[in-house]
């Protein structure tokens, strides 16, 4: 087995590895049991995501991953403050 | 000086991001990077962000060591609490009296607790210099006392006050 | 299915191939125990496993794979690193103050005052 078989094996497998991590988190967000444990996941759920997307750049050898990558690790963040500031008073924006 | 350049190392780091963001170090790139570093830093000036005085910045470089080692650590201890079957997480919340009074430090300080699994800053309590934590593996209370008391606030105290 | 380039190094493969497997596992890892632990402040740990070291070796391996194949360095990586270091720690801390305060306003007993809050009230917080 050459290093570029392993290679592509070990891709996929961690693919699917992050695709049960997503599948985990989404459980958990559905099935609560309160507010602040759907946002605990929601934050989980995108940081996998983003992993996931990351290795999709790796499978493809395309760049463009990467900013799809960007875009979520910045608006991941915005939306799990503004939804534990929404949690704390009742609205996100005091 | 001052007045063009608020905050310099903002704008250094302004100019470092667009050109990572870019890939690029073409002379255009590095005049539209470094107007993004000084509208920036003006932008961030309006707000009058205290500047923060580093006393010793190599210290710096051996906190951020400290950090990583404690990181790869962690991950690998509480990676073990969840896979062990059956295995109950005492946790618990934590008090811990600090003598650290730098925002700086302190913002450091939560960052650095935070991202270490299995410690949480909770809150601070400025007036009585009370820090609340929430510990996943919470077995013997002063073994986490001493680890922020001697491993990392000496070492912030020795580099902000 | 994944093309690999002729010329790419049988190291950098392997490396690639273990950080891209230690990097799911923890973050997979992580999940695990999103799901496995019984109350929510337990529940906050594990899921920095993913967005400390889970989130770093994806990266690092992208960039060393990257680097290998287009034969230049490819570090803008290290922007996704910053931003998840500084953001990630932020938003759990938002998120832990106020689950302390709806769980301290509901009347939870087993969890400890936040100091700049009034007394609790006894009636039960809905969902």
């Amino acid at each position: 087995m050459s290093a570029g078989t392993i290679l592509v094996w070990s891709v996929t497998v961690a693919e699917i590895a992050l695709v049960i991590a997503m599948a985990l988190a989404a459980y958990r967000m559905l099935r609560g049991p309160r507010a602040q444990d759907r946002v605990l996941a929601l934050d989980a759920f995108y940081i996998a995501g983003m992993s996931l997307i990351l290795t999709f750049g790796i499978e493809t050898g395309e760049t463009v991953y990467f900013e799809a990558a960007l875009v979520i690790s910045l608006l991941g963040f915005v939306a799990t403050a503004a939804l534990a500031k929404f949690l704390m008073r009742g609205e996100p924006i005091e | 000086m001052t007045r063009v350049l608020p905050y310099p190392f903002l704008s250094l780091f302004l100019l470092a991001m667009w050109l990572l963001l870019n890939q690029s170090v073409s002379p255009g790139h590095i005049v539209l990077g470094s107007l993004i570093g000084v509208v920036g830093s003006l932008a961030i000036s309006t707000l009058q962000v205290p500047t923060a005085r580093v006393r010793r910045p190599l210290a710096l470089f051996r906190l951020a060591v400290i950090v990583l080692t404690d990181i790869i650590r962690s991950n690998i201890a509480v990676a073990k609490i969840v896979l062990t079957p059956g295995r109950k997480a005492n946790s618990g919340f934590l008090t811990v009296q600090l003598d650290l009074r730098n925002e700086y430090a302190l913002a450091i300080l939560s960052c650095m607790l935070t991202s270490t699994p299995g410690t949480v800053w909770v809150n601070f309590d400025s007036a009585k210099g009370e820090l609340l934590l929430h510990v996943l593996d919470l077995v013997d209370e002063q073994v986490w006392v001493d680890l922020i008391k001697n491993r990392y606030e000496r070492l912030l105290m020795e580099i902000f006050e | 299915m994944m093309s690999i380039p002729g010329d790419l190094p049988a190291w950098v493969a392997i490396l690639v191939s273990v950080l891209v497997l230690f990097g799911s596992g923890l973050t997979l890892i992580g999940t695990l125990g999103l799901l496995r632990l019984d109350n929510f402040y337990a529940r906050v740990h594990p899921p920095t496993l993913g967005s400390t070291l889970g989130v770093g070796c994806v990266l690092l391996a992208s960039m060393a794979y990257f680097t290998a194949v287009e034969s230049r360095p490819v570090v803008h990586e290290v922007l996704i690193a910053i931003f998840v270091t500084i953001t990630t720690p932020v938003g759990l801390m938002l998120l832990v103050s106020a689950a302390l305060r709806r769980d301290w306003t509901a009347g939870d007993p087993s969890v400890p005052l936040p100091p700049d809050l009034p007394k609790p009230k006894a009636k039960p917080e809905k969902q």
